[in-house]
């Protein structure tokens, strides 16, 4: 698997230097020659100076035998012209664009990225994640299917207490995956009953997540 | 028809002078509002200050009711971005991007972008008009036509 970075920020530098470590075959591609120069004393020859958005650089890089390419520049419009071309013109399979200001990742994505890397909204559902009072958690988003994967608590005012699996009217396009009870992971079946302190894993349509929270929580969401 | 422009340098507020005398409402958005002195002051266009890669900055701009967005910033990146939202998010009928990048240029327009290469274009005119003042066979014709221009 050959993997092309573009852009040597704090990111593009320790990516390079985990895959080199992992033994991957790896080329960064970075504009400033100062920094190429110290890269090239640290991890040898696989630093290339040069614009990753322009198709000379990326032709001289071998972006036509590339599996994946990375553009992890501080510049959103950089990143998406760097997988915009890697796709485009040289079939790139998969591409994954850093997102810097959060509102870019929707366009990113409808323009055709693979995978789009946004921190601030990661570390914004990591932190929604550990608030008590939140009884449903969006876990991740899976892009393909607009299908999200998210965790209910199951609490004394929850609907479902007491329930079986299969007698809960869950929304259509909901799989109940698994529950962890007592730290312990139960896959769940049609007569798993819910009892009090559940943690459940589902699998929902990401415009059924309002119901689905409604059956944890007891409370109506309102749709904004 | 109303335009948005997106950059305010020489090319940006000459075209919106241009547009507006053909009768266009037009909108020029720039990031630094110290470029918009570029302006005609005699004409009447809608000055945005911001990033023409935000979709608020261009909504702000008209770019809902917009029949033509043309970037034509210096930053081939932006334009390209900004030109795309334009185009898929906001449906504009006319969306041109200037490209220094003549290879760039190429990639987007086979995927269905229309993009300008002044780099292309001037290298082009240059080239002829050497070409023709090596040939003294037919020497009145491209000296008189560009001084009308002017």
């Amino acid at each position: 698997m050959y993997i092309i970075v573009v852009g040597g920020g704090k990111i593009g530098y320790y990516l390079t230097k985990t895959l080199v470590n992992e033994g991957r075959e790896v080329l960064l591609i970075e504009k400033d020659s100062k920094k190429v120069a110290t890269y090239e004393e640290r991890f040898g020859s696989v630093v290339v100076q040069g614009d990753g958005c322009e198709a000379a650089t990326l032709e001289a890089a071998g972006a036509a035998r590339a599996d994946v390419l990375v553009a992890v520049t501080g510049d959103d419009e950089d990143n998406l012209v760097a997988c915009q071309i890697a796709k485009a013109h040289y079939n790139v399979r998969r591409t994954i664009c850093r997102v810097n200001n959060p509102k870019n990742e929707r366009i990113i994505k409808d323009l055709g990225v693979d995978v789009t890397v946004d921190a601030t909204n990661l570390m914004k559902d990591l932190i929604e994640q550990y608030i008590p009072e939140r009884h449903m958690v969006h876990l991740l988003t899976m892009r393909h299917a607009d299908l999200a994967i998210v965790e209910g608590r199951v609490t004394a005012g929850s609907p479902v207490l007491g329930k079986v699996i299969s007698d809960v009217r869950f929304p259509a396009r909901t799989v109940i995956s698994a529950i962890v009870r007592q730290s312990q992971l139960l896959v769940a079946s049609g007569s798993t009953r819910f009892e009090e302190g559940d943690e459940v894993i589902a699998i929902s349509h990401r415009e059924q997540e309002g119901e689905l929270q409604t059956l944890f929580t007891g409370e109506q969401i309102v749709q904004i | 028809m109303r335009a948005i422009i997106m950059g305010s340098g020489r090319v940006g507020s000459r075209l919106a002078h241009l547009l507006y005398q053909q009768g266009y409402e037009v909108a020029v958005i720039d990031e630094q509002p110290n470029s918009f002195r570029r302006l005609d002051p005699t004409i009447d266009v809608l000055t945005v200050t911001g990033t023409a890669i935000d979709e608020d900055v261009l909504k702000e701009a008209g770019i809902e009711e917009a029949d033509v967005f043309a970037a034509v910033t210096n930053r081939d990146n932006s334009n390209l971005m900004a030109a795309q939202i334009a185009k898929h998010r906001f449906n504009v009928g006319t969306v041109l991007v200037r490209i220094y990048d003549p290879v760039r240029g190429e990639i987007y327009q086979s995927i269905g972008l229309q993009t300008i290469s002044p780099t292309t274009i001037i290298a082009d005119i240059f080239f002829n008009e050497i070409i023709k003042q090596a040939q003294p066979a037919s020497p009145a014709i491209a000296p008189t036509s560009q001084k009308e221009t002017r």
